[in-house]
């Protein structure tokens, strides 16, 4: 479709073994010691691990051995069930996009629909999640990091619910171009303390947290938004939203009575992405793909797609790809969407793009919003800005499949958030135009 | 139990470990700064090494960090600094204070071979705990540079004897919890961590984070065998532009007057 050209991406990818040779991994020792067994925990391929100051190890190695005690705790599952039904409003549906299918002429379009979960995204299954855990390791204070404000506001809500003291912390340039999510967090009852330092958005918030993190960290838990930072962050995230792809997978079987051919997520960490795909990973038919922020441009700094131009490293506790300089020092990026805007990406994702199992491409800011207003004017949802790439990948994508083929994507979030940057550059007040037909 | 085999020792008591973000202002001036701090008693010099997202860091070494970024500083040129500093000053301690990153992308084999080149002791890197660090300690111990692991009051006897014994030439007690920064009063932790870390090993330790007075330094000198300045050296260095070597010179002597 003319509307939506696919961009070609020429940059060489180099290969796992080149980069470790060159970046000259500690685990790529050819030492019999120090080779990592497989499955080992916190480990996706040579992927992840725990690097943080020594301060914060015992508060991890704490956090890990509640989360395995909570996961064999059929009270606490069940609490944390309920609470997903009751209160955030699980199971989400699965809907056909009719009329997106018919104007594409490819395959069969489903939405998922975690945009109609309380709070507006799927970020509250993994708040509510940790929050119980805060409760079960008796903590009183929880803070967090937040881009878009989907996870702070998240946060905040549950927070609220089990009676913590929260503090979010948000990058000032996240903040203004987020005005509404701030005003959320604040009317929630939490504290939203902006982040001065570096580009003033997500990774910077990080750094904040962790600071306090470290400073606090015998009474205070972190409750980090992503499949991010220190194991086992980047496991336990992800399982607090495989519930996505376990629902995803049964509706499409009863829907449909196949798979999809395809399960199309947007990556920033790679949460909502990675809650998707999870139940699809054995199923090797089902063509995971991820989309990354392609910002503006290819130069770095002008894009968050880590898989075009990172190489592997570290940052904030964890080993994958990084965007980042000669000299490793980790790059600025930009993308429209808060959500997506950071220089790394979940270690999970690192390994399965390695493996060849899911594939990662970028959508850029105009592709982005031109899909944001498509799926409004075609199907009267509106997607996040973060979601609104994987919808603009499947408007890429979803005509050059077969009409018996189905595809899936994960409407991880609702735009409401983004009506203020919607505003400044679509120039809709003036001008009412139509896009479709 | 691990014995020092590497040549940094304290020649005072207590010896005096002095941090500075290299590159703040710029090079030249931080060659000058650590023959200043040398000259009027350091032991031990840390060269950090500035880094885009210093997690560990209180406001004044990220501020320092982002000017030194600003000048492009790389952990190359710390390296090279470090040779420098090296033909002038040839019985004091050099640490290289770093972030992991920076040296993943130099290569850790690369970065040992460079730094053992330039007449640098051993590296303390902030964000590699001992779990993650058997392919750098067994780099590191290879071309005899000593790792210092970093030792928190937060952590429990079972780690303080694995970083015990992952460290050479000294161990790096944390005086507190939180970031790098000058506090008016120290924790209790400071003493009672040196306590614990004394019943499993016999490297000598340096205890940081927070020390800003000659009181403060005096105080921890009585329990510590070391004692690290680092956010107050910044900050003297931040507040005395033009005449940061000789700042520099007066706050170590100041700081070390006290106590004798």
């Amino acid at each position: 479709m003319a509307m939506f050209p696919r961009t070609t991406v020429k940059v060489k990818i180099p290969t796992l073994r080149e980069e470790r040779a060159r970046v000259g991994h500690p685990r790529s020792n050819s030492s019999p010691r120090s080779k990592i067994p497989a499955g080992e925990p916190g480990r996706f391929g040579v992927y992840g691990g725990r690097y943080v100051p020594e301060t914060l190890m015992a508060a991890l190695e704490e956090l890990e051995r509640e989360y395995e005690k909570a996961k064999r705790d059929r009270k606490f599952q069940k609490r944390l069930e309920e609470l997903l039904r009751t209160y955030a409003g699980r199971p989400t549906p699965l809907f056909f996009a009719r009329r997106l299918t018919q104007k594409l002429g490819g395959a069969r379009i489903y939405l998922k629909r975690e945009d109609l979960l309380h709070t507006g995204a799927h970020k509250i299954n993994n708040c509510l999640g940790q929050g119980l855990l805060v409760e079960r390791m008796g903590k009183r204070r929880v803070i967090a990091e937040t881009g878009a404000g989907q996870h702070g506001v998240a946060t905040a809500t549950v927070c609220a619910l089990l009676g913590f003291e929260c503090v979010v912390y948000m990058g000032t340039e996240d903040m203004r171009r987020q005005e509404l999510n701030v005003f959320r967090m604040r009317l929630l009852g939490a504290e939203v303390r902006g982040v001065e330092s570096g580009s003033r958005t997500l990774k910077d918030a990080i750094n904040e947290a962790m600071r306090d993190w470290v400073t606090n960290v015998r009474t205070t838990h972190y409750l980090l938004g992503s499949v991010l930072g220190a194991h086992p962050y980047p496991t336990m995230v992800r399982d607090f939203h495989r519930v996505i792809g376990h629902e995803a997978r049964a509706q499409i079987l009863k829907a449909e009575n196949k798979l999809p051919a395809a399960v199309i997520a947007c990556v920033g960490g790679g949460s909502n992405s990675i809650g998707i795909f999870y139940e699809f990973i054995k199923d090797k038919k089902v063509r995971l793909v991820g989309v990354e922020a392609g910002g503006r441009g290819e130069a770095l700094g002008d894009h968050a797609a880590r898989f075009r131009g990172g190489l592997p490293g570290v940052l904030q506790g964890t080993f994958s790809y990084v965007l980042q300089d000669a000299a490793g020092q980790i790059a600025n990026t930009h993308s429209v969407s808060a959500g997506l805007d950071y220089p790394s990406i979940g270690p999970e994702h690192a390994a399965l793009r390695d493996a060849g199992r899911a594939e990662y491409v970028p959508a850029s800011d105009a592709e982005a919003l031109e899909a944001t207003t498509f799926l409004a004017r075609t199907e009267g949802i509106i997607p996040a800005l973060e979601s609104a790439h994987a919808v603009a990948e499947m408007l890429k994508r979803a005509p050059t499949m077969k009409k018996s083929d189905v595809v899936i994507a994960n409407i991880s979030g609702r735009g409401d958030k983004d009506i203020g940057i919607l505003r400044e550059n679509l120039k809709l007040d003036r001008n009412i135009e139509r896009l479709s037909h | 139990m691990t014995q020092s085999v590497m040549p940094l020792s304290f020649y005072n008591k207590p010896g005096l470990v002095v941090y500075v973000t290299c590159g703040d202002p710029d090079l030249a001036t931080t060659r000058e700064i650590v023959l200043a701090a040398i000259e009027a008693g350091a032991d031990v010099i840390e060269l950090g090494v500035p880094f885009s997202d210093p997690v560990a860091d209180g406001p004044v070494i990220q501020r320092a960090s982002e000017r030194a970024l600003k000048r492009g500083t790389t952990l190359a040129q710390v390296l090279a600094l470090a040779a420098e500093v090296r033909e002038q000053a040839q019985s004091t301690g050099l640490i290289v204070f770093s972030y992991l990153n920076p040296i993943l992308r130099m290569g850790m084999e690369k970065f040992c071979i460079v730094a053992r080149h330039a007449g640098v002791d051993g590296a303390l890197v902030i964000d590699l705990p001992v779990e993650e660090s058997a392919g750098y300690v067994q780099a590191m111990r290879a071309h005899d540079l000593a790792p210092v692991f970093l030792a928190a009051p937060t952590s429990p006897d079972e780690r303080l004897k694995r970083i015990a014994q992952a460290s050479r030439g000294f161990v790096y007690a944390l005086s507190r919890t939180g970031v790098t920064g000058a506090r008016q009063q120290l924790a209790q932790d400071a003493k009672k961590l040196v306590r614990r870390l004394r019943r499993v090993t016999r490297l000598p330790i340096a205890v940081g984070f927070g020390i800003s007075t000659p009181k403060q330094f005096a105080e921890v000198g009585e329990f510590a065998d070391a004692v690290v300045v680092g956010s107050a050296i910044v900050e003297t260095i931040e507040h005395n532009q033009g005449r940061e070597a000789a700042a520099v010179t007066e706050f170590v002597r100041n700081l070390s007057a006290f106590g004798c």
